[in-house]
């Protein structure tokens, strides 16, 4: 028999998506309100493994830039713009719907409750705990998505069991209760809180240093290396779930998992760099295009194409209209909007012959 | 070797809509499961595959009590087609026959899961490429596709204790013509004649008549009548069953076919609702 579709495209697609996520994070380093070259990156980066800089000098302040900037906000990026790719993959695998999101088991709209209790509420906090002051908006939003979405997974029981369409129904109850407490903080808000908020729901890398960052990594990894081990599991629940358990799958372990991981990585995404949609369901979609629905191409590409889509939003966010920074939601949006549309047109089209 | 049912109940909203059954699936026989539209065919399948705990009496398995064992371990033992397969994503139909590999991952050889694969896509005379998307096949093709999932399920690698399994056929001649229609049943009679135990919904009675080795009838929720297919199929006893009047003829020498009496029109009563003015 013939070697077969779906790994024979694999095959090329991984290490050609690798290689344009190592590109685009080359550009991301190099580029910005000061031009540092390659080679003088390659310097700086053997330096730092302390070894003798090999490929030319660098200065002190190109140093500065790469390492306490550009660096952090790079590897930011990319497990942010991964983990929110792999997740939409997982959920939209796990739902059987190929427009889900994470936003659908509440861990934006928990975020948002989090992170708007932070800029309304936080001061008070502040006031009796002032160490908590660089943590108060990251520990609010994180514990704020992971409580919503625990939340939404206990409330869609039905007789001890999950039900996937339930958890479709809850998420989108819970979310609208969100919405209505979000709204009420900020009529509580005075017009700064408001303005910080507002630009904290669009997204963005700004924020980033080694402190925000290394939590995240730590998160991230964990979830990039555990998810694609529901990679077959995820290809028989789309032929649903009773068949899933006929193959052998323990459903309550497997749900319990994917909505586990996904929520705290993409919670803790959210927590840094505020909401950034439409990464999660435009890299999927991209790769099932390419390479078809199954999850053990689809997983890992499409955690490489969320990188590198996300670095290169950052990159454009911060050098089009520099000294200015365009909040990286709005280029996601303005990206991921006409696809979604493209999407649904595509889906009519299919419906109705 | 078998699975047997200890006077299982299954309630709904109140109502038993399986009432005490005792069964048992053996090794190399085909059984054909028969009942009017709501008798709990379907219910008797998911509770006899697993997929649901009856609320009374126990199934067992070897002995075992079949709700006690894990998935993974009893998907290695039984394979079930369900009644109206759903899959909305264009796998291609080779991938599709390879989800049916999930349960000997780590035990089959890649070699395995290829003959495998290309073995079952051989059975069902599926005419369409391997490579063909899953989304573009008719309703029959797909039927015939998800059998050959089936199949990929059960075939045993060789670093697998060879015991028998057990195959739920839950109306599996739905949607196929009538050349799928021979080349499933033949299939599931070829498997029970190599040992596996299938467990088949049918509505024919001739197919019954002509594949089963046992048949059990249901009518609401109770076992009506089980055994040999010979003992058990006969018109008087049909015809009680469905609430239709059943008769047979003899065909093509030593076989006998079952078909439907036409009933006389119901007497007319001159206030259908046809004649109310409404229309």
């Amino acid at each position: 028999m013939k070697a077969l579709g779906a790994a024979k495209r694999g095959a090329w697609l991984i290490p050609a998506l690798a290689g344009v996520t190592l590109a685009v994070s080359l550009a991301s380093l190099a580029h910005g309100t000061a031009a540092i070259p390659p080679g003088t990156i390659a310097s700086i980066l053997v330096h730092q493994a302390g070894l003798p800089p090999v490929f030319g000098a660098f200065a002190a302040h190109e140093e500065a830039i790469i390492m306490s900037i550009r660096l952090p906000r790079l590897l930011l990026g990319l497990a942010i713009g991964s983990t929110l790719a792999m997740a939409g993959a997982c959920l939209q695998g796990l739902f059987r719907n190929p427009l889900a999101d994470p936003g659908l088991i509440g861990v934006a709209g928990g975020g948002g409750i989090g992170a708007v209790a932070a800029f309304v509420l936080g001061g008070a906090v502040i006031g009796t705990l002032p160490v908590l002051e660089a943590w108060i908006l990251p520990l609010f939003a994180a514990t704020g998505s992971i409580v919503t979405t625990f939340l939404v997974y206990q409330l869609a029981k039905v007789r001890g069991v999950v039900s996937v369409p339930h958890l479709l129904l809850t998420g989108i109850a819970v979310n609208a209760i969100a919405t209505a407490l979000i709204g009420s903080l900020i009529f509580l808000a005075t017009d700064d809180q408001l303005r910080r908020f507002a630009f904290w729901t669009l997204g963005s890398l700004q924020r980033a240093g080694w402190r925000e960052c290394l939590p995240l990594l730590a998160v991230a990894a964990v979830a990039l290396a555990w998810l694609p081990r529901y990679g077959r599991a995820l290809d028989a629940l789309l032929l649903g779930e009773s068949e899933a358990y006929h193959l052998g799958i323990d459903l309550d372990r497997v749900k319990r998992a994917l909505v586990l991981l996904c929520a705290t990585a993409v919670g803790a995404g959210v927590a840094v760099a505020g909401i950034i949609g439409f990464i999660g369901l435009v890299a999927p979609h991209l790769i099932r295009l390419i390479a078809g629905p199954g999850h053990r191409v689809l997983l890992p590409a499409a955690a490489l194409l969320g990188a590198a889509l996300l670095v290169g939003a950052d990159l454009v966010a911060r050098t089009a209209l520099a000294p200015a920074e365009i909040p990286i939601g709005i280029l996601t949006a303005l990206v991921g909007g006409p696809f979604f549309l493209y999407l649904l047109h595509r889906d009519k089209q299919r419906l109705v012959p | 070797m078998s699975l047997r049912s200890d006077s299982i109940s299954v309630i709904r909203g109140g109502r038993a809509i399986l009432d005490g059954i005792s069964v048992e699936l053996e090794p190399a026989r085909l059984t054909a499961v028969m009942g009017p539209n709501g008798a709990g065919k379907s219910s008797l399948r998911k509770i006899l595959s697993g997929e649901w705990p009856p609320d009374k009496g126990t199934v067992y398995l070897d002995n075992t009590p079949l709700h006690s064992l894990p998935p993974a371990v009893l998907a290695r033992r039984r394979a079930v087609l369900p009644q109206e397969p759903r899959l909305g994503f264009p796998f291609s139909i080779e991938e599709v026959v390879r989800i049916g590999r999930y349960p000997w991952r780590g035990l089959a050889t890649p070699e395995e899961d290829d003959t495998a694969v290309a073995n079952a896509l051989r059975a069902v005379g599926l005419a369409a490429p391997p490579d063909a998307l899953y989304t573009r096949l008719s309703g029959g093709e797909k039927q015939r596709l998800h059998l050959a999932r089936i199949l990929a399920q059960l075939d045993r690698p060789a670093a697998a204790e060879s015991l028998p399994c057990f195959l739920f056929l839950d109306e599996p001649t739905n949607n196929l013509d009538l050349a799928g229609r021979q080349t499933c049943l033949r299939l599931a009679r070829r498997l029970a004649d190599n040992g596996t135990a299938v467990f088949a919904i049918l509505h024919d009675p001739n197919d019954a008549a002509r594949y089963a080795d046992n048949v059990w009838l249901l009518k609401d929720g109770r076992l009506f009548a089980s055994g040999p297919a010979a003992s058990v199929l006969t018109a008087p006893r049909l015809s009680d069953l469905f609430g239709v009047s059943i008769a047979t003829a003899p065909a093509n020498g030593t076989a006998t076919v079952f078909f439907a009496r036409e009933a006389p029109d119901p007497p007319e009563t001159g206030t259908q609702w046809s004649d109310s003015g409404r229309l």
